[in-house]
């Protein structure tokens, strides 16, 4: 976040990841892949909501899926409150309305929230989150007990355009018109006395206060509008779903926006988006493979902490920086030596998980590449185990040489400009 | 000095942290327009001062008057909004900031910007203008995009001036601005600090005696809590109990006249 990007840089990757959300639904033509892809867009406007507030701003919040539920409760209300009025048109503006109920409540609940910066803000949000969701079952009529609430966007009469929503692409198309919408307001704030506030509020809100700003008023402001996003995104998945549970307003939906910021990058506006995108792909594609996909996604987000805290966002730039100032040569080679061992420790550490997880499930034997493993021999778990250590024994090898060529070249970077 | 109201006026002011009673009673008028410098050795009270007077701390008893106007209880971006602006001993300034948008960020609430979400930063030119003023007024022009918390040692102290007189306050309260700096970079600090407070009012902490005798119209002494004396630098260098209390272990050449 240290000098801006230059504005070619920003619109090339504006325009890339319209590109390519436009034409991978096209290429592929799989339903899975457009339902993923909606999700991916959802989740991208939800968790730039959110870096508004962690990134932006420096509030680190725990209840952010109070604005996410409350938009789509708020939408498919509206949906269900339409009936047969719906036209496509209005059930198009919904996600408006979303938006809005995530105003309302960022407008209430800021108010508890921004007194304070810091561990007080992550508590109370926690707080407040944790009591909506306590109290969601003396709502039935709000918040539809156990099974939530279920919708039907198609039903109204006629179509807006020839489009009725009811195709799985059509409703990419509206919620990919959405995030869109939604992404350039959020990244037009960032270009506003109100978004640079923030961030000098998230430097230093001690000095803020003694060029002019209230610090309070800032986080609340921030707040309030990050609200109106994060019920945007609400609104979008009701439409997308037609179903509504007040699973998408407990901590669970919270913690996931959390990693997904943090993993992409709060340092980046385009980090979330990032973040969006593989942990709904991880979601998605090895939930469908393994069972202890949480326990990868954990494992991911440890690695992630220790070894990438500026999150994808910043590893990607830092290669890019080092491949417009031709130093990923010098690194190219350490990479590729540093690769296979890497695939090594990976390949033990799955082998492990994946055994251990088929035994706790009370298997006898695993499938690997064909062949049968019995699970109650020692023989593929020394081997698993012995993959793992020559793996991370070949790492340690060649991350010396690695660490110092990297140095080497960040250095030169830095000098090369001064 | 002259007949109207004073810039500030500090009477009965006292602060206690816990038992100890750090400030004992002050009372202070400066006037408009006046470079007032405080000097006193350390611990004295002298930034607990400054804490009092721009509403970092409050109080525990006495009144401030900013401009004729009791500013006692106010937070400190009230009493920054009515035209008071400090800085800080220890630099205070937006690290990952670039120097650029430290200083916009600065000008932004007295440019009348406020909240606003509706604007666009790029389009303002006043704030750009000012910033880009102030910035060359600190000599940080060629640092233009470089992140406040890289800078070097002065360069910092330079950019923690200028936030504070970016903004435009009428009355500015430095403290220790040449703290930390080598001699060619105190004589710098002193040519911007004399620039940019033309035609302001300017309270100023400093321990070197060079800074203060060329700078000052008066100076008070601070000593344990309270102010021994306030008066013309001959007048102080010539006053026996300031000598005693504080001068007598910073020989000051030159003689009064
Ligand atoms: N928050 C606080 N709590 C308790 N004591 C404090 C606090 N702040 C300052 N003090 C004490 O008040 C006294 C005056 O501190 P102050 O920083 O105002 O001195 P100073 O005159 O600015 O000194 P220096 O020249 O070293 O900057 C010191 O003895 C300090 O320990
Ligand atoms: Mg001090």
């Amino acid at each position: 976040m240290t000098a801006p990007s230059s504005l070619p840089r920003q619109v090339l990757i504006w325009a890339a990841i319209f590109v390519i959300a436009c034409v991978l639904p096209s290429l592929f033509r799989s339903g899975f892949l457009v339902s993923v892809l909606s999700q991916i867009a959802i989740m991208a406007v939800f968790a730039l909501s959110y870096n508004m507030l962690l990134g932006q701003t420096g509030l680190l919040s725990f209840g952010h899926a109070v604005y996410y539920g409350l938009g789509a409760f708020a939408t498919i209300h509206l949906l269900n409150g339409l009936g047969k009025s719906a036209t496509p048109l209005l059930v198009a503006l919904l996600p408006l309305g979303g938006g809005a109920a995530g105003l309302v409540a960022g407008l209430i609940l800021g108010r508890m929230t921004t007194k304070k910066a810091g561990t007080t803000f992550a508590m109370i949000s926690l707080g407040i989150a944790e009591l909506m969701f306590a109290t969601t079952p003396i709502f039935p009529s709000v918040f539809g007990g156990d099974g939530g609430f279920a919708g039907n966007r198609m039903a109204g009469k006629g179509s807006f355009l020839g489009l009725t929503w009811g195709p799985q692409i059509e409703i990419y198309w509206l919620v990919l018109f959405w995030a869109f919408v939604s992404a350039g307001l959020m990244f037009a704030l960032t270009q506003t006395p109100l978004g640079r506030v923030a961030n000098a509020v998230r430097d230093n809100p001690e000095r803020a206060e003694f060029i002019g700003y209230d610090t309070r008023q800032v986080r609340y402001r921030m707040l309030v509008l990050s609200g109106l996003f994060a019920g945007i995104a609400g609104g979008l998945s009701a439409l997308n779903y037609e179903i509504v549970t007040v699973d998408m307003l407990n901590a669970h939906t919270s913690g996931s926006v959390l990693l997904m910021t943090y993993t992409g990058g709060i340092g980046h506006f385009f980090g979330p988006v990032l973040g969006a995108a593989m942990i709904t792909l991880m979601q998605t594609l090895v939930g469908g493979l393994t069972h202890a996909w949480l326990l990868y996604f954990g494992l991911f987000f440890l690695f992630m902490v220790a070894f990438a805290p500026g999150g994808m966002a910043s590893v990607l730039s830092r290669q890019s920086a080092l491949v417009k100032a031709g130093l990923w040569r010098c690194l190219l080679p350490h990479y590729a030596l540093a690769a296979a061992p890497a695939a090594l420790a990976c390949l033990g550490a799955v082998g492990l998980i994946e055994m251990a997880y088929a035994l706790l499930a009370g298997h006898d034997a695993a499938s690997f590449m064909g062949t049968s493993i019995r699970l109650h021999t020692l023989l593929p778990w020394l081997g698993a185990a012995s993959v793992l250590i020559g793996g991370i024994a070949g790492l340690k090898w060649v991350i010396g040489g690695m660490s110092d060529a990297w140095h080497q070249a960040l250095s030169q970077l830095q000098g090369g400009k001064p | 000095m002259t007949a109207s109201v004073p810039a500030l006026c500090i009477s009965g002011l006292r602060k206690s942290f816990g038992a100890s009673e750090i400030i004992r009673g002050i009372d202070l008028d400066i006037a408009k327009g006046e470079r007032h410098a405080i000097i006193g050795p350390n611990g004295a009270g002298k930034s607990t001062l400054f804490h009092l007077i721009s509403a970092r701390l409050a109080a525990t008893s006495g009144t401030i008057a900013l401009k004729g106007e009791p500013v006692t209880g106010l937070k400190p971006f009230e009493i920054n909004r009515k035209g008071l602006s400090r800085s800080f001993q220890i630099t205070n300034i937006f690290h990952s900031l670039s120097v650029f948008e430290n200083l916009r960020s600065a000008v932004l609430w007295s440019l009348g910007y406020k909240y606003s979400f509706w604007h666009r930063l790029s389009v303002l030119r006043d704030a750009k203008e000012r910033a880009e003023h102030v910035m060359c007024d600190i000599g940080l022009q060629n640092r233009r995009d470089t992140a406040a918390g890289i800078l070097s040692y002065a360069e910092q102290r330079a950019l923690e001036i200028g936030i504070t007189i970016a903004g435009g306050a009428d009355v500015i309260l430095l403290d220790e601005p040449t703290a930390g700096m080598s001699h060619s970079e105190t004589d710098e600090a002193v040519a911007l600090i004399r620039r940019v407070t033309e035609n302001k009012t300017l309270v100023m902490v400093e321990h070197d005696m060079g800074v203060v005798f060329g700078l000052a119209d008066r100076i008070s002494v601070l000593v344990y809590g309270q102010v021994i004396a306030t008066d013309t630098p001959q007048a102080i260098r010539a006053n026996p109990l300031v000598q005693e209390a504080y001068l007598g272990t910073t020989p000051v050449s030159g003689n009064a006249s």
